[in-house]
């Protein structure tokens, strides 16, 4: 399981029973879900650069003995992938059986059956593309210079009290808002007002849909580290599966050995089913098994977390297709 | 396109013949595949490498829950993303009569299939011209249960205007399966007039 650019290898269930909130796809992974845990052997590990556990700008330089912060090398997908291969390795795990994951684990998913090809009998990339569009890149620079312009920023040299953590929220709001949809956001708020009758003619928020944002941002930053949100994001700006294959997305495809289930959103207009498809098309051009599913949703990007039932049937039934298959190897 | 719901192939005497067609290892693309019965029945007892194609959510998860590898896809658009000749046989049953451009598909079709085998829905049939010749009304049958004013088929043809089609796309008609309602040896006498269904196998000249 890849996660995505705000996740982490807490995928599902409570690690103590006092936690407020289980894993972020916990009603696809567990005991009895789309993904049984009781069947099948569920791995997820934390990015490099990330700030929930792996090697990132928060961990200490052991030249300097210091935080690397932006001396942290700029990272890529791929590095992302090698490093979960390399703890596959270290599992002793000769072949997955999928590799899976959404948005900018739905990128991992293509590095994987890409970079290594003979270690999975299938993968599932959800709401995802094999490239990262200008229009991503455009919103990634938009978050970035937020947390650049926050003055607690310090060229990436800030301290643990003073976060740039307006910068930070500011990035989360405009991100969060390209993970939701015209139609969600009217129908959750509307032109509602946040506990007010009138408008205040002031610029605080007046709006319902305002003071969601604010209280996103808000808890973005009590468990995000700026510095990684600038890092990870530029890996996904730089996100190419064809880099290496002459751009080339059937060449690259040209490598895949395993089955593949796409699939996209109808309201995901961050990564639109165009996206999916040119996926699709490319596996079929070099006759790979593929499977291509546009589940209708009016969630916006956020329908991979949110659209279980019809997501968690298909993604339940072929991998229990894919495993009877090995089976009969 | 909103297909058949639900597809018995036990009932459907077209895919059995069709079925006859795919020798063990073929590639087969079913365009308009449904629920994907039909394919898994390829893959199991004919051993086939198969493909769906499908516009509408609910069959594709049912498909999935099938085994059957399916994508989706809206079969008035061209077939552009199926590489030429990559499958053995392209099937397309009950379906040509419900696309915007039967022309245009049956192109695509012998493009992409080697040979592709085509079940047709006869409007020739006598039921159908009795209906309008004496009934003065629009023809309705098992196969057609549809008020003309909220049917999926849209474009309907008699086995002879089929075969004229093809003439024109110069589209070759190897073989003809037509499938009797009642009358089996007048359906070999007169398929335009008694076969309610026919199944053409074609392939590009």
């Amino acid at each position: 399981m890849t996660h995505a650019l705000t996740g982490d290898a807490h995928v599902c269930g409570r690690h103590t029973p006092e936690d407020k909130k289980p894993g972020w796809w916990d009603e696809m992974i567990g005991p009895g879900k789309a993904v049984d845990t009781n069947k099948y052997f569920v791995i997820c590990s934390n990015i490099i650069g990330g700030c929930s556990g792996s090697t990132g700008p928060q961990s200490i330089d052991p030249d300097t003995g210091k935080p690397y912060n932006t001396n942290f090398p700029v990272i890529t997908v791929a590095d992302m992938v090698r490093a979960q291969k390399r703890l596959v390795e270290h599992l002793g795990i000769k072949k997955l059986l999928a590799v899976l994951g959404g948005s900018m684990g739905g990128m991992q998913v293509l590095q994987w059956a890409v970079d290594y090809p003979d270690a999975m009998d299938c993968f599932i990339p959800i709401a995802t593309a094999s490239s990262f569009t200008p229009q991503n890149i455009a919103f990634d620079w938009v978050a970035r210079e937020a947390i650049k312009a926050d003055p607690n920023w310090k060229n990436g040299d800030y301290t643990p009290d003073m976060p740039p953590d307006h910068g930070l929220a500011a990035a989360r709001m405009l991100a969060h808002i390209t993970y939701l949809s015209e139609e969600s956001l009217g129908r959750k708020f509307g032109r509602t007002l946040q506990d007010k009758a009138e408008f205040d003619f002031k610029f605080d928020f007046d709006f319902a849909v305002e003071s969601y944002l604010q209280y996103q941002g808000q808890r973005f930053v009590e468990r995000f580290d700026a510095n990684s949100y600038l890092y990870i994001t530029r890996a996904t700006d730089y996100f190419d599966v064809t880099a290496k294959h002459g751009g080339d997305l059937n060449a690259t495809f040209a490598r895949v050995k395993s089955a593949a289930l796409v699939v996209s959103f109808s309201s995901d207009w961050l990564f639109p089913t165009e996206q999916s498809r040119k996926i699709v098309d490319a596996l079929l051009h070099n006759g790979k098994e593929v499977s291509f599913c546009e589940i209708k949703s009016g969630y916006g990007h956020d329908a991979f977390l949110l659209e279980v039932d019809t997501l968690g049937r298909m993604v339940r039934d072929f991998l229990h297709y894919r495993q009877e298959a090995r089976n009969h190897e | 396109m909103n297909k058949r719901q639900f597809l018995d192939p036990q009932r459907r005497h077209d895919l059995d013949v069709i079925a006859r067609f795919v020798n063990p290892g073929d590639k087969v693309l079913d365009l308009g595949c449904g629920d994907g019965l039909f394919l898994r029945k390829l893959k199991n007892d004919h051993k086939a490498q198969v493909l769906g194609v499908e516009i509408d959510q609910d069959s594709i998860v049912r498909c999935i829950g099938n085994g059957v590898p399916v994508i989706q896809r809206d079969l008035n658009d061209e077939l552009n993303y199926i590489p030429p000749k990559s499958f053995d046989l392209a099937v397309l049953s009950h379906t040509l009569q419900e696309t915007r451009r039967p022309d245009l598909l049956l192109k695509e079709i012998v493009k992409v299939g080697k040979r592709a085998a085509v079940s047709v829905i006869n409007f020739g049939h006598w039921r159908c011209r009795a209906q309008v010749a004496f009934g003065g009304k629009m023809p309705r049958s098992t196969q057609m249960p549809f008020q003309w004013y909220d049917t999926p088929n849209i474009h309907f043809c008699t086995l002879n205007d089929f075969r004229e089609l093809c003439r024109q796309l110069e589209i070759t008609i190897l073989e003809e399966y037509p499938i009797p309602g009642r009358y089996p040896r007048l359906t070999r006498l007169m398929p335009n007039i008694f076969a309610t269904v026919c199944v053409f196998i074609l392939e590009a000249k």
